[in-house]
Order: C-alpha cells, then sequence, then structure tokens
C-alpha cells in the first residue's frame, strides 16, 4: 500500500512554495517517512527551521513548528530542548542558514553535543533570494554575487560537525530518498547531536548559469559528487578530491549528552550527588 | 503585604525575583555590568529544577529563552547595551510571534562598547525601538534595590499578560548597589503570579492568533496536542505565513493596540514631594536617588521641588506628566545620556522649554549638581 503523507502534512498549505523539481519535497517525504517507521506522536516532536527555501519546511509539517530567522536554528531549539528534554527536536536549515550566518550556533551545538537532529539541506547556493554565493558554492562557479566566478573556499559541513564535537554525522542525498530515510532514522535514533547532511538541487538558482539549467543535470551532477563512505576510504587522497562520502560517517554512542550532564549539574545544587570535577570525565580538555 | 528584610545587590535581587516569579529558564552571555544576574541565576535555576545555559553568544542566549518561552516555560536573559544591540532582530521575533520572555538590562556607557563598568542611562531609546518594525514596548526601570526585585516580578506577569518581551532596565549603580532591600515574602510573589492565557477546547477549534483587536494571542504551551506555527512572518490565525492584506494589516495594527489601549495595566510612577511643586524634576533610575536628596537640600533652602519618576518608561506615563507640566512651569529632566527622556517629556508636555541635566562622562551625578541646576532655573 502506497504511504499515506496526509496525516504529517499541513494541506492547506500545499502547494509549496519549492520550484518544480526541487529537492526539497523528496528531503520532507523522506522525513516524514522516518517518523511514522519510528512511531513517534506528532505531539512530541518539534521541528524548528531558519530562513530560506529550507525555513518553509516547518510550516508544511504538522508537527510542533518553529520559523526562527537567519541563522539561529540550534540557538532556538537548544532552550526548546533543555526546556523539555524528553521531547524530539529537528532543526532544519539551509547552507547559508547553518554554515554561514548561523554557523556559530551550528559549532556549538554540535560541541554540547545536546540531543537533535539538525538536517541541513545544501543546495550550494543561496536559493530563495536568487544565486548568492553560499559557504558551499563551489569554487569557480557563477553567482549572482560573484558574477566572474566564486573564489571563496567552501566548507565541508560534515568535516565541520566533526571538528566541532557533533557525536552523530551523516551525509546523503536526495538522489536515493529510500536509503535517506534510513539514514534519517538513525539519526533521529541517535543520542546527542546529529547533523544529517543531505545534498540537494537547485536548477534554478545554481544550475541556470553553472550549465544545469534542468533537474536532471543538477541531480546528475550531485551523483558525480558523491560516492558511498566504503568506496571513498579506499580511495587515494587524488582520487578524494571534489568528492563527498556518503553514509554514517561518524557515530560516538559514548559522548556525554548535554541535557542528560543538565540533570547531573540539577542533582548537586539539589544535594543529591557532590560537585562535577574533572574526575568525572575521561576525556577533559 | 508582608515584606522580608535581604541585603543584596540589584543584580542579585533581579535573578532572586526572577526564581521567586517562577522562572524556569535563563540563556545569556556574560556581559559586564550584567553578568552577576547569569552568576547567580545559574545556582538558582538547577535548585528548583530549571535550566540556567551560558550560550555562544547574546544572540544564542536570547534564541534559547524564545525557545523555552514557546514550549511554555518563564524565561529570562540579561545583558547590558551591547548585548542588546545582538539581541535586537529576535526581540522583533519575539514581539512579532508573541512569546512573552523577561529582558533585564544594566545599563553602561555606550554606543559600541562605550563604558563598560561605568554608569549610563543611554539604552532609553533602544528600549523603545530594539527591532525593525512597529510593536509596543513594555519597559519598566528600577530605581531602588526593592525594584530590582519587584520589577522583574511584575515584568513576568505583565510579559504572560500581554504575550510579548518585557525589558527591565536597571543601570550599572543599582545593578551593582548593595544593601538592605524590603522586599515582598516568596509566597505573596507566588500568590501574585499570573500565568498566561491557554485554551483547553478541541484542537480543530484552536487558533492561537485569532483574537480581539486589542488582545494578545492565546499560545497554549508545546507538546499539548495544538500544534500550531511560530514564524517572524506575517501570519494568520493559525500562525502560516501570510501575505493577505488586511490580515497583515491588522496583526501589525493588533500588535500596537493590545499595549496602546491597556497602557493603564502597566502604567506606573512614583511622586515624590510632588503635592506644592513648584519645580518638577523627572529622574528615573539611580539618578531619582540623587534627586531625591537634592529635593530634601533644595526645601531646606525654601525652594520647592518634587520628583516624578517613570518607573513604566514605555509606554511612558505621558497623561501624568502632561497633568504636572501643565501646572508647573519649571520641569527640569536629569538623565545620564543627552536627552532621551527628556524628548519623551517635551512631547507629553507639548512643550520646548523643559529644561536638562545630562551627563554622559560614566560618572553618576550627584544631589548637588541637581541643586545647582535647580537654583539656575
Amino acid at each position: 500500500m502506497a504511504f499515506n503523507y496526509d496525516k504529517y502534512l499541513r494541506l492547506q498549505k500545499m502547494p509549496t512554495l519549492w520550484c518544480w523539481g526541487c529537492g526539497d519535497g523528496v528531503i520532507l517525504k523522506a522525513f516524514v517517512r522516518a517518523i511514522e517507521k519510528m512511531g513517534i506522536d506528532q505531539n512530541d516532536v518539534c521541528v524548528v527551521s531558519g530562513i530560506g527555501c529550507s525555513g518553509r519546511f516547518s510550516s508544511y509539517v504538522d508537527f510542533n513548528t518553529v520559523h526562527t530567522t537567519h541563522g539561529r536554528t540550534v540557538a532556538y531549539a537548544t532552550g526548546i530542548k533543555l526546556a523539555d528534554p524528553s521531547k524530539m527536536v529537528i532543526c532544519v536549515a539551509g547552507d547559508g542558514d547553518a554554515l554561514a550566518i548561523g554557523g556559530n550556533h551550528t559549532i556549538h551545538g554540535c560541541r554540547r553535543n545536546i540531543d537533535m537532529t539538525m538536517i541541513v539541506i545544501n543546495n550550494f547556493i543561496y536559493g530563495l533570494t536568487n544565486s548568492q554565493t553560499s559557504p558551499t558554492t563551489p569554487k569557480g562557479m557563477w553567482t549572482v554575487s560573484q558574477k566572474a566566478g566564486n573564489i571563496d573556499p567552501t566548507f565541508d559541513t560534515c568535516d565541520l560537525a566533526i571538528a566541532s564535537g557533533a557525536s552523530f554525522v551523516a551525509r546523503e542525498t536526495m538522489l536515493d530518498p529510500k536509503k535517506l530515510e534510513k539514514v534519517m532514522i538513525k539519526s533521529m535514533e541517535h543520542k546527542g547531536f546529529s547533523m544529517m547532511e543531505v545534498l540537494s538541487n537547485c536548477h534554478i538558482n545554481l544550475g541556470r548559469k553553472n550549465k544545469m539549467v534542468s533537474a536532471m543535470e543538477n541531480l546528475q551532477w550531485i551523483d558525480d559528487i558523491t560516492v558511498p563512505k566504503r568506496k571513498y576510504d579506499a580511495m587515494t587522497e587524488e582520487e578524494q578530491l571534489n568528492l563527498f562520502p556518503t553514509g554514517i560517517i561518524k557515530q560516538d554512542t559514548e559522548a556525554d549528552e548535554y541535557c542528560d550532564m543538565y540533570a547531573e549539574i540539577q542533582k548537586v545544587h539539589q544535594g543529591e550527588r557532590k560537585k562535577i570535577t574533572q574526575d568525572d570525565f575521561a576525556k577533559k580538555i | 503585604m508582608a515584606t522580608r528584610e535581604i541585603i543584596s545587590t540589584g543584580n542579585e535581587l533581579a535573578a532572586i525575583a526572577a526564581v521567586d516569579a517562577g522562572c524556569m529558564f535563563f540563556g545569556g552571555y556574560p556581559l559586564t555590568p550584567s553578568s552577576e544576574v547569569m552568576h547567580v541565576i545559574s545556582d538558582l535555576l538547577p535548585k528548583v529544577g530549571g535550566v540556567a545555559i551560558q550560550m555562544e553568544d547574546e544572540i544564542g542566549g536570547i534564541c534559547a529563552v524564545i525557545g523555552a518561552g514557546m514550549v511554555g516555560q518563564r524565561a529570562l536573559t540579561a545583558t547590558s547595551g551591547p548585548g542588546m544591540s545582538l539581541k535586537a532582530e529576535q526581540l522583533g521575533l519575539a514581539q512579532m510571534a508573541e512569546v512573552p520572555l523577561v529582558v533585564v538590562n544594566v545599563m553602561r556607557g555606550g554606543p559600541s562598547t562605550g563604558l563598560p563598568t561605568r554608569v549610563s542611562q543611554g539604552d532609553i531609546l533602544q528600549a523603545k525601538n530594539p527591532s525593525h518594525g512597529d510593536y509596543k514596548s513594555i519597559t519598566f526601570c528600577a530605581g531602588s534595590l526593592a525594584e530590582c526585585y519587584t520589577e522583574v516580578v511584575r515584568a513576568f506577569n505583565v510579559a504572560d499578560r500581554f504575550m510579548q518581551p518585557v525589558i527591565v532596565l536597571l543601570d550599572e549603580t543599582i545593578g551593582h548597589m548593595h544593601g538592605k532591600a524590603d522586599i515582598p515574602t516568596v509566597e505573596d510573589v507566588k500568590a501574585g503570579i499570573v500565568p498566561r492565557k491557554s485554551f483547553d477546547g478541541p484542537a480543530e477549534e484552536y487558533f492561537p492568533y485569532e483574537c480581539e483587536h486589542d488582545q494578545p494571542a492565546v499560545l497554549n504551551p508545546m507538546y499539548k496536542g495544538y500544534r500550531y506555527h511560530f514564524t517572524g512572518l506575517h501570519h494568520d490565525k493559525n500562525g502560516f505565513p501570510t501575505e493577505e492584506i488586511e490580515t497583515c494589516r491588522k496583526l501589525i495594527q493588533r500588535l500596537e493596540d493590545k499595549v496602546a489601549l491597556h497602557e493603564d495595566e502597566v502604567e506606573s510612577y512614583e511622586e515624590f514631594e510632588m503635592e506644592d511643586a513648584e519645580v518638577m524634576i523627572v529622574a528615573y533610575g539611580s539618578v531619582s536617588l540623587a534627586a531625591k536628596e537634592s529635593i530634601r537640600h533644595l526645601r531646606a533652602e525654601g525652594i520647592k521641588a518634587g520628583l516624578f519618576r517613570p518607573i513604566t518608561i514605555w509606554p511612558s506615563p505621558a497623561a501624568k506628566i502632561k497633568e504636572h507640566t501643565d501646572k508647573i512651569k519649571k520641569v527640569l529632566v536629569v538623565e545620564l545620556n543627552i536627552g532621551q527622556f527628556h524628548s519623551e517629556v517635551q512631547r507629553a508636555a507639548a512643550r520646548l522649554d523643559i529644561e536638562g541635566l545630562f551627563k554622559v562622562n560614566g560618572r553618576p551625578i550627584s544631589p548637588y549638581e541637581i541643586v545647582n541646576k535647580v537654583k539656575e532655573l
């Protein structure tokens, strides 16, 4: 039987604002299927988004939803999570949202390892606002703010998340929705900060001046620049250049989760345990 | 009402007040001269099952606070001028999405980094319009140690009544002042808590932003089966983004009118020696303490001076100011900025001959400076 999405969608908000052929819808559907498979009550989920095409994600799904300011998803979500750690909190952000204006909150969310999943929809461009350079725009590509060709070096979302301390890091593309759904479930099941990067297309505002005018051309490009992690790991450094590994890149189930640690702080102040000291941690610095 | 005596500082009293008023969340960032609020509340909140978190920056601090407010908690942040500047955009979202919270701003010299450890009252106009766009700020200013407590308590109740941020201004002098304060008992504060309204009918009949033209949104706590949408965009009765002309107009007009048509509920001021006053001094915050002292000296010399002290700065007690300025010829506004509230007194009085005594070098104004100025009038 075909999956019935209606229960999880705000049907009165359809059709979405997203362009024809946009990957955001594929990602949204994978997310909804993942939630259904995990058997989580809609009332127990909060979806927090930022600004940009991905920012509209939260208004289309029928959960507790928060459409915040540009780049601040993780900061809002931190308050939301700490106010009720028993609930599931999902951040949805774009590449500009998560890595440019909101970069600081992203790295500190990773560092705290607070239990939430951050879905970063990376389409390599500022799509909603007509093609400005993002921190993931490949060098040499045309953008409306760098018409002579982008010279800004790029961020690797997953490398950044690993370096910042996220305990779960994965990358998938919207090309394989079934695989995306599976990895998304893993990211949401993981306790701690989960960085879930999803590479997606924007043939309208990335592709149109970069020889990927159709969705198919843009998707082909995404296919060309990605390779499963297992294969990637077997490659030489030279072969790895300009490729992104996909799949689960890091999973550390031992890392201290922030809400759990804060509960220890509460115990200290309530006289239930001694003060936390350096001896409580294997890794102190 | 029973009171209790406590020896403390303004910043500490603000933190204690928040917890007594039912605050369960603090998010902030170290900022002189407000940091002691965080130092104190980070010990108090975990004791009562609450959370205090030092975020990565000022913006993160208020974002987390708004997030906790969305879940349904009373939440506080504390900062000073530079932090207010950074928090401005998020305060706009809290105004737009109607999320209650309290911001304590302990004022220091500005603009920019200014005079971090010295006193100023330079954030009066910033408190009126921290964010772009139209909304109606509610701002209190504590003029004594006791008021660092009582005004924070009041701010939480008013924030829940009007469903928006409420700013409590302290200045560095009041914030760091150490002394005795008579404050209400915890029992009285708890008994006076008026929680935000909620809707308990069926979910399909719940429209959080559908309300009378002069009333705030009714935002149920999160996770209770009433799934709705928060956004900083113009939105409809469900909270969903819209550009529908009449819906947009009504929304912004309502944000204005929910406060503007109920100013009497937040108005607060003190009159000191005003019954027979022939000179009216307008001062607030720590300056009002010097003004009171100056009035004792002036009266001893036969000059009938009195003090009008706004406690609610925004919306200003304009009608009351005019009532006085219609009768009293000599009016002097004394403040630690270059006339930020002076312009409001001029507006309220509809007079351009309001005198001013201003200081912006990070030092307090002494009673003698006020005495001398009054004698010149």
